[in-house]
C-alpha cells in the first residue's frame, strides 16, 4: 500500500510539473481536440521547432501525450488517463488524511490517563 | 462525527478538511505537538509510524518511519516552516532514503493546520497541498493558482468530452 502511494505520488508528481508550464497546457489542449503533428503545433508557438519538440518530450514522459508516426509526421495526441491518475493521487491525499483525523478524534476520546504502556517503541 | 468537511480542489491540487473536536485547543494542539502521541494517529494502525525526531519551530526537522506488517521500514521527514502554539503548525511532509535523510527525487506535500476554539471545542482546518516544493512553485510563478490559466479540472473536462 506504502510503496504503491511512493510509485503513484511519483508518477502524479510528473503529471504536475509537465502541466506547470503554460504553452505544454496550451499543446495538451490542443492534442485534446485532435491529433496534431509536431510541425503544425511548432507554427502556433513563437518558439523553435526543436523548443516545441522538448516542450511535447515532457509531456510524453509525464504520460500525458502519446506520440505515433504518419508518413513522414509525428502525431500528437492527449492521455486522459494520465489526469485521471493525478485526481487519484489527490483522492489517496484525502483518504490518508481522512484516515488521521478519526483517529485524532479517538485519541481525544479516550479517557484521560498517564502514559501508554506497552505501545511506546 | 468529528469530520465536517472535505473540500477537494483539483484546480490548486489541496485537500482541505476541517474537523470539529469536543476537545479544547490546547489538547488537540498535543496531539502534534507530543511525538508520543503523534505516532498514534500519524499512521494507519497497518503501517505505525514512530517519530525519531521532533522539533516544532520554524525551520526544524521531524524524522519518522512507518513500519510495514512484513517489518520494513520506511521514512519520511517534515521540514516545519511555520509554528504559532497551540494555533498554527505548518510543515513539508516528504519521503526519505533508507537512512531517513529527505530523498529529494520524491515528491512532497505541504500541510498547513490551523486549531480554532469553537463552541467550547476546536476546528482543525488543514490544508494539504499535493506537489512537489518544484512544481508547487512553477504553478504559482505560472499563475496557475489564480485560477488565470487553464485548470487541470478544466482540461480534464476537456479531455475527457
Amino acid at each position: 500500500m506504502y510503496n504503491q502511494m511512493v510509485v503513484h505520488n511519483e508518477r502524479a508528481d510528473r503529471v504536475f510539473q509537465a502541466l506547470a508550464d503554460a504553452t505544454r497546457r496550451d499543446i495538451l489542449r490542443r492534442c485534446g481536440q485532435e491529433a496534431a503533428s509536431v510541425s503544425r503545433l511548432a507554427e502556433a508557438y513563437p518558439m523553435s521547432f526543436a523548443a516545441v519538440q522538448k516542450h511535447v518530450a515532457v509531456l510524453e514522459r509525464a504520460g500525458l501525450v502519446s506520440k505515433r508516426r504518419s508518413g513522414r509526421e509525428q502525431l500528437v495526441s492527449a492521455v486522459p488517463e494520465a489526469l485521471r491518475e493525478a485526481r487519484r493521487a489527490l483522492d489517496e491525499l484525502e483518504q490518508t488524511w481522512r484516515g488521521r483525523v478519526d483517529r485524532m478524534a479517538g485519541l481525544l476520546a479516550e479517557p484521560p490517563r498517564r502514559t501508554q504502556e506497552g505501545t511506546d517503541r | 462525527m468529528s469530520l465536517t468537511g472535505v473540500d477537494k480542489d483539483f484546480d490548486n491540487l489541496t485537500v482541505t478538511m476541517t474537523a470539529d473536536f469536543d476537545s479544547p485547543v490546547e489538547e488537540v494542539w498535543r496531539l502534534w505537538a507530543d511525538p508520543r502521541k503523534l505516532e498514534r494517529w500519524w499512521g494507519p494502525p497497518t503501517y505505525p509510524a514512530t517519530f525519531e525526531r521532533h522539533e516544532l519551530r520554524p525551520g526544524g526537522e521531524v524524522v519518522y518511519f512507518m513500519t510495514s506488517p512484513e517489518g520494513e521500514k520506511y521514512y519520511g521527514w517534515w521540514n516545519v516552516t511555520d509554528v504559532h502554539e497551540p494555533h498554527s503548525l505548518s510543515f513539508t511532509d516528504g519521503f526519505g532514503d533508507g537512512d531517513g535523510k529527505p530523498n529529494p527525487d520524491l515528491p512532497t506535500t505541504s500541510a498547513a493546520v490551523r486549531l480554532s476554539e469553537r463552541d467550547g471545542g476546536t476546528r482543525m482546518v488543514l490544508v494539504s497541498t499535493f506537489a512537489s516544493r518544484e512544481a508547487m512553485q512553477q504553478l504559482d510563478e505560472m499563475g496557475m493558482t489564480e485560477g488565470m490559466s487553464l485548470s487541470i479540472g478544466q482540461m480534464d473536462a476537456l479531455l475527457a468530452e
